[in-house]
């Protein structure tokens, strides 16, 4: 008898009990899918991360204002200000393998242009800030050192500006208020998507530092002008990344006159690490869930087998019918074999298709990119295939062994 | 010409409830090409043994058989298996069919076994099946025909391979009698065609269509109505002029 015919066979006897046949492959649809799904989220994931560590800068530290102590009660985070312009010119002059020490200041104010306004963050920056986050103007131009002297009212936006404010136009000389200060826009950035906080990076103005102290936030604070929100630093080599945080740390808890252990007002802190971390932490979780789904596999195959092993039973005279018009042993076991591999891959071919279009809605969900493993289509689909097989071989042995007069007698 | 069956004191034992049970004890029996045979006794008798052994479902304890020439008692599983589908066609008591598969597919699966290609196949089974008279049906599912219908629908299947050997266990047992004499006619027609029929049955009017009436008493042979008598030629001989 040809491999067809048996296929035929085995295919036919699995349309009979359609709906059993659906509910016994329901494991393994469940593992096929679990598993293709949850390799294409974490690889999703992973390249998500790679994404937000390229689009930031892989060679970025951040120094962030930390707690104060102010007369014996701690004060939250942020709230004093313990970093300066000073400091971050004594970063760059100090510390040899530091490129850029670019200070920043930044606020939530609305915006208005023409009869149009919106609510985004102004920060006030030197060119060195877009130096360290390797960010370039798509058109327009950078600050000229005359405006950082002299806080000249003027701006450079990102794109979601562009399309909030001036209707997607060129932007390039428009005038913006920010607060209620008149700006003129000179230059657009590049685009740069989702931040690592999950929020637009080209939702921004950037106007001159001297500006924003002066003319826009000095007036919103109420605090001591000098005040940062963080000093971002790149670094000239990578593979010193850690050396140089310590450097910083140790050279701002002097300018801090901070002795021996008592904690630092300050945080430095290495934005690609935290990532690494995330994404680290979503293969470990996809790691786990695609362990769970192994095991969903073999519970999928065992109830193979227990189906396989019902449909022996059940169809006994059958078996000695066509034995005794001369089906040989080897010809009955593939018939079972090939009805318990057909379950198996079929369900293992819908648990793909399931699988990855759950990872699909779970990457436009999250706005990762898609990225359908076809590798872990096929290994799954594989595996489910070969549990399939070792799962049908007991109940197929189980119906050859039969002896044909037998079950030619079985009611 | 070699006689198609012939057997030396084959016996088949069977344990049954602790003790062993000797089903067919020490049979030795002939049956020439173109035979009609009746194998009759009460139930118990072994008659339904000797039929599997004589079929090639089963292997004897002891004794040789030649089958149509070639010694067959000792051959394996799959050896059988090989013979069952060239050589024998099997009519079984009802149901007999496999209740998911049209009556032409039911005709076709010792084909589909002894590796005839799809397209001979289905015209073999077609033929099988007018043969029959139910050339008509033969996309009807089992549970659509009547009784006497599933049965002429086996004896398509029995005869589609052109087997030499056709054997029955109580083909007509559950028919009513008019059905059953149609089954009866069914089985003279293709005795006429030369065809070797051995029957099993405890009926006697089944047992009287038979040229050759074998008794089995206690798995022995206790009459042979022509044992005695010197008329071993092959039936299809002096049976092709009979109407």
């Amino acid at each position: 008898m040809s491999p067809l015919e048996s296929l035929r066979i085995a295919a036919r006897a699995l349309r009979v009990n359609k709906l059993r046949s659906a509910l016994t492959v329901l494991g393994i649809v469940v593992g096929v899918g679990a598993v293709v799904c949850m390799v294409s989220v974490g690889a999703g994931a992973q390249a998500e991360v790679s994404e937000k560590i390229r689009t930031l800068g892989a060679n970025l530290l951040l120094v962030m204002p930390g707690a104060r102590n102010s007369g014996g009660a701690r004060l939250e985070s942020g709230t004093q200000p313990t970093l300066t312009v000073e400091d971050a010119a004594s970063i760059r002059r100090e510390l040899a393998d530091v490129q850029v020490a670019a200070p920043l200041l930044s606020r939530s104010l609305p915006l208005v242009a023409a009869n149009r306004n919106w609510v985004t963050v102004v920060a006030g920056i030197n060119p060195d800030y877009l130096v360290a986050r390797e960010w370039q103007v798509a058109s327009g131009r950078l600050f000229t050192s005359d405006e950082i002297a002299s806080g000249a009212k003027v701006a450079i936006v990102g794109a979601v500006i562009v399309e909030e404010l001036f209707n997607g136009g060129p932007g390039i000389g428009e005038t913006l208020r920010i607060g209620n200060v008149p700006f003129t826009v000179i230059g657009v950035l590049d685009k740069k998507g989702l931040g690592a906080a999950g929020r637009s990076q080209d939702d921004v103005v950037f106007i001159p530092l001297s500006a924003a102290k002066s003319r826009v936030l000095g007036a919103v604070r109420g605090t001591t002008r000098e005040a940062l929100d963080f000093i971002s630093i790149k670094v000239s080599d990578t593979t010193a990344m850690s050396e140089i945080q310590r450097d910083v740390e140790a050279l701002l808890r002097q300018r801090h006159r901070i002795r021996g252990d008592a904690p630092s007002d300050f945080r430095v802190e290495n934005p690609a690490d935290v990532l690494f971390a995330r994404g680290a932490a979503m293969r470990l979780l996809a790691g786990l869930l695609i362990a769970v789904a192994a095991v969903s596999l073999v519970v999928g195959g065992i109830s193979i087998m227990n189906i396989m092993l019902v449909s022996v039973t059940e169809r006994t005279r059958e078996i000695g019918l066509r034995m005794a018009v001369g089906a040989r042993r080897r010809e009955i076991r593939w018939q079972f074999l090939i009805e318990a591999a057909i379950l198996a891959l079929v369900g293992g071919l819908v648990g793909a298709f399931l699988g990855a279009a759950a990872a699909v809605a779970i990457a436009w969900k999250a706005g990762w990119p898609v990225l359908i493993s076809p590798w872990a289509i096929v290994l799954a689909c594989g595996f489910a295939g070969f549990i399939g097989i070792s799962f049908g071989l007991y109940p197929a042995h189980r119906a050859a062994r039969l002896d044909p007069i037998v079950a030619l007698r079985f009611e | 010409m070699q006689p198609l069956v012939r057997t030396v004191g084959i016996s088949k034992s069977y344990p049954s409830g602790g003790t062993i049970v000797c089903a067919v004890s020490n049979v030795s029996l002939v049956i020439e090409h173109g035979e009609f045979v009746a194998i009759r006794g009460r139930s118990g008798s072994g008659k339904s043994t000797l039929m599997n052994l004589l079929g090639l479902l089963d292997r004897p304890d002891s004794g040789t058989y030649a089958f149509n020439g070639r010694e067959v008692a000792k051959l394996s599983e799959d050896g059988r298996a090989t013979v069952r589908s060239h050589d024998i066609g099997f009519i079984f008591q009802q149901p007999a069919l496999l209740p998911r598969a049209t009556a032409l597919e039911n005709v076709e699966l010792p084909l589909i076994y002894a590796g005839i290609p799809p397209s001979r196949r289905r015209r073999k089974a077609r033929d099988a099946l007018d043969r029959v008279g139910l050339g008509d049906r033969g996309h009807h599912w089992p549970n659509q025909l009547s009784g006497g219908e599933q049965q002429r629908v086996v004896i398509a299947r029995a005869t589609v391979n052109d087997p030499v050997l056709i054997l029955a266990d109580e083909p007509t047992g559950s028919l009513d009698s008019a059905t059953g004499n149609e089954i009866l006619s069914l089985f003279e027609a293709l005795h006429r065609e030369g065809r070797t029929i051995i029957v099993v049955t405890h009926a006697t009017e089944v047992a009287n269509r038979a040229r050759r009436l074998i008794t089995l008493h206690d798995g022995r042979i206790v009459e042979d109505s022509s044992a005695s008598s010197d008329n071993l030629r092959p039936a299809a001989l002096s049976m092709g002029s009979l109407p």
